[in-house]
């Protein structure tokens, strides 16, 4: 179980994560779902404890990331860009983590085997295709049997057969009551794979939904609206069945309720509606999303 | 594909806490695990038994001079460049590749690991420059033998010669270690520490005035010079120098600053 409480990261004048709070839950897998530039490393990064926050906290099974007493037996983390050492052979790696973590060297061996590169393990990390080092990054994160596990853009630069692989390894490892985090900025993949999403955009939380509430509503329509008071129209949509996500630039997207409903609503509590746009499907709502999201940061 | 990862009983050891032990034996396989640590100490006993037979058979035709273990051990001055660059890389190489993101995520105080590399910086350039000093000296003694200069351990100083030319060597090896933990980059610690190590001598004795001069004795360089000579200089270029054994606490204690600092900074940044 992780909990992100009021999280904000500033470097320099960027603000890269901006009051972010969630939780990720055991038992199934959490997409956390961002363009670039959204802030999902850095968020994972201060999971880890690599990142400190300018404010808000992090808690992983109730305790701090530094104060874990094994860490690596208590979470595994796939770090972005590969953070490994490219003049050492695989296990060589993979045997000083395991120093680390108090981890035996048959339990080496058996993360080596279970992501394909027993064969391989002599060989020099510089020398690996992206596929392999992506596996390689796995088995580290995985060494220590932890029941947590971060995996940061995991199927990037993978082949399908990679991907299916990395997607059938998720799944398989929440089955087992892991609490599972994998980012991506791929709406599709994370349909797939993932059993709740938590959407951020510019550092911020654009909403935690389940999967199933995402598909169910991705063919539906949706629209975007904008009203003179937000936080008072929100609740009143949710509670006529509707699912709402809220744009960094205070805009709306509501689904799951007609453009009439929303209108009456809206009528009803004397809140002036500025914008209703059809938007058509969930998908596109979230390219809306990101869009805006982008062209937030860059003004 | 079928994944079986069950908690196993082997996995852990019982003990309370991941802590310098654990990141000790980390750090020695990533220390062994690079082919750079070969090659450093192969370029170690090539620098330092080449330059001591060079400049130990010149002496053979020569009449008797005043301090042979000076010449004897003079591949030294280079030696302690290899293992400053050797202290540098093994942890600015880290930043460099990012595997320093694995590291502190398995040892989340990183003081703990920066304490880890420096017992391997400091233990490797310890027993390498022991076995070293003592082997070329039987070298040298082995070429000398029957020559107007001599050496023998029984010599006043040269026993001193051969066990604080070890130590200088682990130390220089820290203060590389210790830059690195500061500065981070590669290319940057590399130019510090060269600077620190030989530029700085040479800018100090171009300048003039007496404060300069008496700046110069505290650089690592002249300090060093008397710890691998068997009769101290006083002074050296009109400049007063340490004894060899406040030298030698002067530099460590260098290294002992430059590390605290960095164990410091290390916790404080981000990773
Ligand atoms: N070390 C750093 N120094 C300065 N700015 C940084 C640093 N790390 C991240 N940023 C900035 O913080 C913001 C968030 O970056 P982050 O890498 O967390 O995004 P992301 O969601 O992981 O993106 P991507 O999908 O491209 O991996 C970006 O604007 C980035 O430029
Ligand atoms: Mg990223």
């Amino acid at each position: 179980m992780i909990k992100v409480r009021g999280l904000t990261k500033r470097f320099g004048d960027v603000v890269a994560v901006d009051d972010l709070s969630f939780d990720v839950a055991p038992g199934q897998v959490t997409g956390f779902l961002g363009p670039n530039g959204s802030g999902k490393s850095t968020t994972m990064s201060m999971i880890m404890g690599l990142n400190h926050p300018n404010s808000g906290s992090v808690t992983i099974s109730g305790k701090k990331y530094k104060d874990l007493r094994w860490p690596m037996r208590e979470v595994g983390g796939l770090l972005e860009a590969r953070a490994i050492h490219p003049g050492r052979s695989a296990y060589a790696h993979l045997w000083s983590l395991a120093q680390y973590g108090g981890i035996t060297k048959s339990r080496v061996d058996e993360v080596l085997e279970l992501v394909g590169l027993t064969s391989v393990a002599k060989r020099r990390v510089g020398k690996f295709s992206l596929g392999m080092g992506q596996r390689l990054g796995i088995a580290g994160a995985l060494l220590g049997d932890p029941a947590v596990i971060l995996l940061d853009e995991p199927v990037n630069g993978l082949d399908p057969e990679g991907i299916r692989w990395t997607r059938s390894l998720c799944r398989d490892l929440a089955a087992e009551g892991r609490t599972v985090l994998i980012s991506s900025h791929l709406m599709a993949e994370m349909a797939r794979t993932a059993d709740q999403l938590v959407l951020i955009g510019k550092g911020r939380l654009i909403a935690e939904l389940s999967v199933d509430d995402f598909v169910a509503c991705s063919s539906k329509q949706s629209f975007k609206v904008r009203a003179a008071n937000l936080d008072l129209l929100i609740p009143a949509l949710e509670d006529a069945g509707a699912l709402t996500l809220r744009e960094p630039n205070s805009c709306l997207t509501v689904m799951n309720l007609s453009a009439e409903a929303i209108g009456e609503l809206a009528l009803e509590q004397q809140n002036a509606l500025y914008e209703l746009t059809d938007l058509s499907s969930l998908e596109d709502a979230f390219m809306e999303l990101t869009e805006g999201a982008v062209e937030y940061r860059a003004s | 594909m079928t994944t079986t990862l069950l908690i196993r009983d082997d996995v852990t050891e019982s003990n309370s806490r991941a802590g310098l032990r654990c990141a000790l034996r980390g750090e020695w396989t990533k220390f062994w695990s690079l082919r750079s640590a070969g090659w450093s100490v192969f370029a170690l006993a090539l620098v330092t038994y080449g330059l001591c037979y060079l400049s130990t058979n010149a002496l053979r035709s020569q009449a008797r001079i005043d301090d042979p273990i000076m010449r004897v051990l003079v591949g030294f001055n280079f030696g302690q460049f290899v293992m400053g660059v050797l202290g540098v890389l093994f942890l600015s190489s880290e930043y460099s590749t990012g595997q320093i993101r694995s590291t502190v995520a398995a040892m989340p105080r990183p003081g703990i690991v920066l304490g880890a590399k420096a017992i391997v910086v400091g233990g490797v350039g310890l027993a390498l420059g022991e076995v070293l000093s003592f082997s070329t000296y039987f070298l040298g003694r082995f070429i000398l033998a029957g020559h107007a200069s001599q050496i023998s351990i029984s010599q006043p100083g040269i026993l001193r010669v051969l066990i604080e030319s070890g130590i200088d060597l682990a130390i220089v090896g820290l203060i590389g270690l210790g830059i690195a933990s500061i500065v981070r980059s590669s290319a940057a610690s590399l130019s510090i520490f060269t600077s620190v190590m030989l530029v700085l001598t040479v800018v100090l004795f171009a300048m003039p005035g007496v404060i300069v001069h008496d700046m110069s004795r505290y650089l690592p360089a002249n300090i060093s010079s008397t710890i691998f000579a068997s009769t101290t200089p006083s002074q050296l270029q009109g400049t007063p120098l340490f004894s060899p054994l406040i030298g030698l606490l002067i530099i460590a204690l260098y290294a002992v600053v430059l590390l605290a600092v960095g164990g410091w900074m290390m916790t404080r940044r981000d990773t």
